[in-house]
């Protein structure tokens, strides 16, 4: 069955809210009334059709096709399906998602997978700040599931994370793991300044000695039964996260933060 | 029915229904991973004073473990539910919890969830932390040795206790090579145990006893010794002696295959090698809803 594909005609100046643009909701839609579902753009209501040439119709399987930075809330609580992106995405990719896929070829903007329930969001490129974060002023972030991010990511990646996975491949701006909950994030690369901020609970997994705050206590070099089963749960993403050569049982364990409850962790890889 | 000198009775093992699990424990090399179990699957061989019947199933390769270590895969059935999970949070807690290297894992995905780690986990006195690996989660203990890594449940199944076959010979080691040979080839089978010591008991109980506070008692129709003073017995003069193999599994069909090899095992060993009898724990119905047909088995 040919996917459901929205090729982008032109780059409106204003951003474009594609919430409605999700496989649940478009299974039971004939094209027609797919094609005349009104996206927010700005102040004013656009038809898909202004933006977009539809062409398909398997809504299980979305592409769209010359996405930009300005194209925002794609994917937002996915429940079910796949969606891949061409191109960069806005703000608010994979938003509340609850199940299902999203690839983005491309970076995004803030606030990618924040507060996501499951599933799985790829991004190939860059992404923004507040990675798999809360909403500003909720104090929940991405509560399952996993996002894996080709390229860098920026300040605050999984700020008030409760649950789940997050890998970057990359480098990670300031104030990774801000105020996490739980849950597990992976960098391949380097970390910024103020690493897990106020984390309570959860692991920072690092290949790079960070600069760390005086608030994480040295607890010396361990080797963890967990983290073999960690890196086996990868096995299946197309990855550097699932080749064998990049995993490791032996780290040095950091506890922290001792500002807040202190039972988080980051274990850098020895 | 009569293979290589050995008669097959015409009777029938009575089995009854039980709740059964399955843990996978592992450590640094296969003899720590056995210690454990071992310790683990103590003192349990009769859920009369034990409170559960518990053995090693196999040895498990580092590729069939989930943390990639040398395992074994022990089981435990009970009478009941709640008993099960008593029985394998305490022996999880004494026995593999302190073992050196140790880990717990699940050997049941489905079924009813029981604690395993769950309840462990307040062993680290709040320093214990949880990760959830590809939807099952774990916990991470703190102690001496570095973690306890162990999943937080294990599934509980219905299951089937008390399979047996009596093995009757004319001497009491050509019985014991006998159950030997048996349990050898039993133990390829998956999903069952052979609870008792070394996987043979010689002290067959009887369903209740002169004694009122006694619900079992020796089966004194097979007791050698016995021959001219009960009116019960059960053994023609050639025989001394009789062992009996006790099989808790999942489900008929697993039993049924373990005392089919067993049986054929201790057949090929033959009537020239003392094995005159194969016969059965049959206790008139008392028991348990499962009848092993000896000769249907062996058919």
């Amino acid at each position: 069955m040919s996917a459901l594909t929205f090729t982008l005609k032109t780059q409106p100046n204003q951003r474009v809210d594609m919430s409605p643009l999700v496989c649940h909701s478009l299974e039971k839609l004939e094209a027609a009334e797919i094609a005349a579902l009104k996206l927010h753009c700005g102040k004013r209501k656009l038809r898909v059709d202004e933006l977009f040439t539809v062409s398909g119709y398997d809504a299980k399987h979305i592409i769209i096709k010359n996405s930009f930075a300005k194209l925002d809330y794609i994917g937002k609580e996915l429940d079910g399906g796949m969606i891949h992106v061409e191109g960069d995405v806005g703000a608010y990719c994979g938003m509340g998602m609850k199940k299902g896929a999203i690839k983005v070829f491309g970076s995004a903007g803030i606030y990618a997978g924040c507060e996501m329930k499951k599933g799985q969001l790829e991004i190939d490129g860059n992404v923004g700040d507040f990675l798999g974060g809360a909403l500003a002023g909720n104090k929940m972030g991405m509560k399952g599931g996993i996002i894996l991010v080709r390229g860098n990511a920026g300040d605050r990646v999984g700020d008030h994370l409760r649950r789940g996975t997050i890998l970057i491949e990359g480098n990670a701006g300031d104030y990774c793991g801000s105020r996490m909950i739980a849950g597990t994030i992976a960098v391949m690369g380097n970390t910024g300044k103020f690493l897990g901020h106020g984390m309570r609970r959860g692991t920072i997994l690092l290949w790079n000695e960070p600069k760390l705050s005086a608030s994480f206590n040295d607890c010396g070099s361990h080797t963890l039964a967990f983290l073999p089963m960690l890196f086996t749960s990868f096995n299946e993403l197309n990855s550097p996260f699932a080749s064998n050569e990049n995993a490791f049982n032996r780290v040095h364990r950091y506890a922290g933060d001792m500002s807040e409850i202190g039972r988080g962790e980051i274990l850098v890889k020895i | 029915m009569i293979i290589n000198g050995v008669t097959i009775d015409a009777t029938f093992a009575e089995a009854f229904p039980m709740k059964g699990t399955r843990a996978i424990i592992t450590a640094q090399n296969e003899k720590w991973a056995m210690i454990a179990a071992q310790a683990m699957t103590g003192f349990a061989t009769s859920v009369i004073a034990c409170g559960c019947e518990a053995g090693i199933e196999r040895v498990l390769t580092p590729d069939e473990t989930p943390d990639g270590r040398p395992g074994v895969a022990i089981m435990i059935f009970a009478m009941g539910g709640k008993g099960l999970a008593k029985q394998l949070e305490t022996r999880a807690g004494q026995c593999v919890l302190t073992s050196p290297t140790s880990a717990l894992f699940a050997g049941i995905d489905g079924g009813i969830r029981i604690p395993l780690g769950k309840n462990l986990r307040y062993f680290g006195d709040g320093f214990q932390t949880s990760k959830v690996i590809s939807g099952k989660r774990y916990w991470r203990i703190p102690v001496m040795d570095g973690e306890f890594l162990a999943e937080a449940t294990t599934g509980q199944v219905d299951a089937i206790g008390g399979g047996n076959f009596l093995v009757l010979a004319q001497s009491q080691p050509q019985a014991l090579a006998a159950c030997e040979a048996a349990i050898e080839e039993m133990r390829k089978i998956p999903n069952v145990i052979m609870p008792f010591p070394g996987g043979v008991v010689r002290s067959g109980s009887k369903v209740g006893s002169k004694y009122k506070t006694l619900g079992a008692s020796t089966n004194d129709a097979f007791c050698p010794t016995l021959k001219g003073s009960t009116k019960k017995t059960d053994l023609s003069p050639d025989i001394e002696s009789v062992m009996e193999i006790v099989i808790d599994g999942l489900t008929k069909d697993d039993i049924d295959k373990a005392m089919r090899v067993g049986i054929q095992a201790v057949c090929d060993l033959g009537a020239e090698n003392g094995i005159m009898r194969i016969s059965a724990g049959n206790y008139g119905g008392k028991l348990g809803p499962f009848h092993f047909h000896l000769q249907e088995i062996m058919a």
